[in-house]
């Protein structure tokens, strides 16, 4: 599988947890493309956090509003019914759970639901940005990533580096499959197109419980 | 009162070691007239309030690149490389804020708050050196204002008296920053009279606004 086929793969499967009428908000990178994915009778509201809900689809070569980008700086559109206000607006609405779910990547996730990706101490200090209000505010935290990173895993018994919030995230989609953490720990529910349980094993740190109904990937 | 004063003027409130808010995200609302002549001029060890430090050649990034920050407190500095070098070498101070938290010190700064309380952070560097206050059994880090000697907004449309109208995603830090600092300048991308401004529209009350600068559209 080459790198756009596992982005949609993922984009794709993450786009199934979305419900009519949610308001969603969809990280820089890999959760962006979720949004192409969303059936088109379904009413979900995506929320960019510097201030406006009702994200359209990127504005078109010609036709940029200096005006209006995304979080990720991206020139984009708003779509009919759309609302702009501040951020501290913005953020009330992502604190103070008025978003469904919202979705990021991260660099590391461990079998508590922590999560790690705003810095890896000496290396890169990217910063924080609205990360962490996103996944302590939003109903429900779904981090969208590639399983693992140059080989190596991204799913830890414990995270390493500098944790974005503790025990927040919900679900774990990669292209390997689907993961949902629970008291009991993390909980294989899919697994992804031409894998096995024991690939996905061998590129997770964390044990996995393997559902008694696990499915094949819902694309 | 005649609040229509020359970018000279505007820059004179700005002196070596003030700390200054400017509003905008990634740019996008950002008072760039003002930025460009801080840099003309080379006001130095500013303390700088900023959601971003945007890009090296871009918004309050120039600041960053041309040395003149010392302390920069802001949620994100991944699209200025130039910033995160500055921070390894220690030639730069740098605080970094969940987005939300420093939209809401700011608020508090500006509205006679002590604090606020807020469950972004806890368990994380971010607790670090900060009360804890338990409410209904949930644990929340208390967060304190934040002030500035001056703030620098960018208005889409502005009329004599200061009442500013912010069009599309511009709106951002601008609102919250015009309340919290002793002298609020406010760069007009477009001048227009009293009374043009529907007051049902404006967005930042001209009674927060000192100065105005710019508005030749």
């Amino acid at each position: 599988m080459d790198n756009n086929q596992i982005k949609e793969i993922i984009a794709k499967r993450v786009a199934k947890e979305l419900k009519d009428g949610d308001v969603v908000n969809l990280g820089i990178g890999l959760p962006t493309l979720v949004a192409n994915y969303i059936p088109e009778n379904m009413d979900i509201t995506l929320q960019s956090e510097n201030g406006f809900v009702g994200i359209g689809p990127a504005a078109e070569a010609g036709k940029e509003d200096k005006d209006l980008i995304n979080a990720g700086g991206a020139a984009v559109t708003i779509n009919s019914g759309g609302a702009f206000f501040d951020s501290v607006t913005s953020f009330g609405i992502i604190r103070g759970g008025h978003v469904n779910a919202t979705v990021l990547g991260a660099l590391q996730v461990d079998e508590k639901g922590n999560l790690a990706n705003w810095m890896i101490p000496g290396k890169l200090v990217p910063g924080m940005g609205g990360a962490m209000d996103l996944v302590t505010g939003a109903k429900k935290v779904i981090v969208a990533m590639t399983h693992t990173a140059k080989g190596k895993p991204k799913i830890f018994k414990e995270c390493n580096i500098p944790l974005t919030a503790v025990g927040a995230v919900d679900l774990i989609v990669t292209e390997m499959g689907v993961i949902e953490v629970t008291d009991r720990g993390l909980v294989l529910t899919e697994i992804g197109p031409d894998v096995t349980v024991e690939e996905v094993k061998a590129a997770t740190e964390a044990d996995l419980i393997i559902s008694e109904n696990l499915k094949k990937m819902q694309l | 009162m005649n609040k229509l004063i020359s970018m000279s003027e505007a820059i004179d409130h700005i002196k070596d070691g003030m700390t200054i808010m400017v509003g905008g995200f990634l740019g996008v609302g950002s008072p760039h007239g003002i930025i460009e002549a801080l840099v003309q001029k080379g006001v130095k060890d500013l303390t700088l309030i900023v959601n971003d430090t945007c890009y090296p050649d871009y918004g309050v990034g120039k600041l960053i690149v041309n040395k003149q920050v010392k302390k920069v407190i802001t949620s994100h500095i991944g699209t200025n490389k130039e910033t995160g070098r500055q921070m390894k070498e220690g030639e730069i101070e740098v605080v970094l804020v969940p987005q939300g938290t420093l939209a809401e010190r700011i608020r508090a700064g500006g509205a006679g708050l002590g604090g606020i309380l807020t469950r972004t952070g806890v368990g994380t560097l971010v607790e670090e050196g900060k009360r804890k206050i338990e409410i209904d059994g949930k644990e929340y880090l208390l967060e304190l204002p934040l002030r500035a000697d001056i703030a620098l907004i960018g208005g889409s449309e502005v009329d004599r008296k200061g009442n500013v109208y912010y069009y599309k995603s511009t709106r951002n830090f601008n609102t919250s920053m015009a309340t919290a600092a002793d002298i609020v300048i406010v760069e007009a991308e477009e001048l227009v009279e009293v009374g043009e401004i529907d007051p049902n529209n404006v967005m930042t009350p001209s009674i927060f606004v000192d100065y105005i600068v710019g508005g030749e559209k």
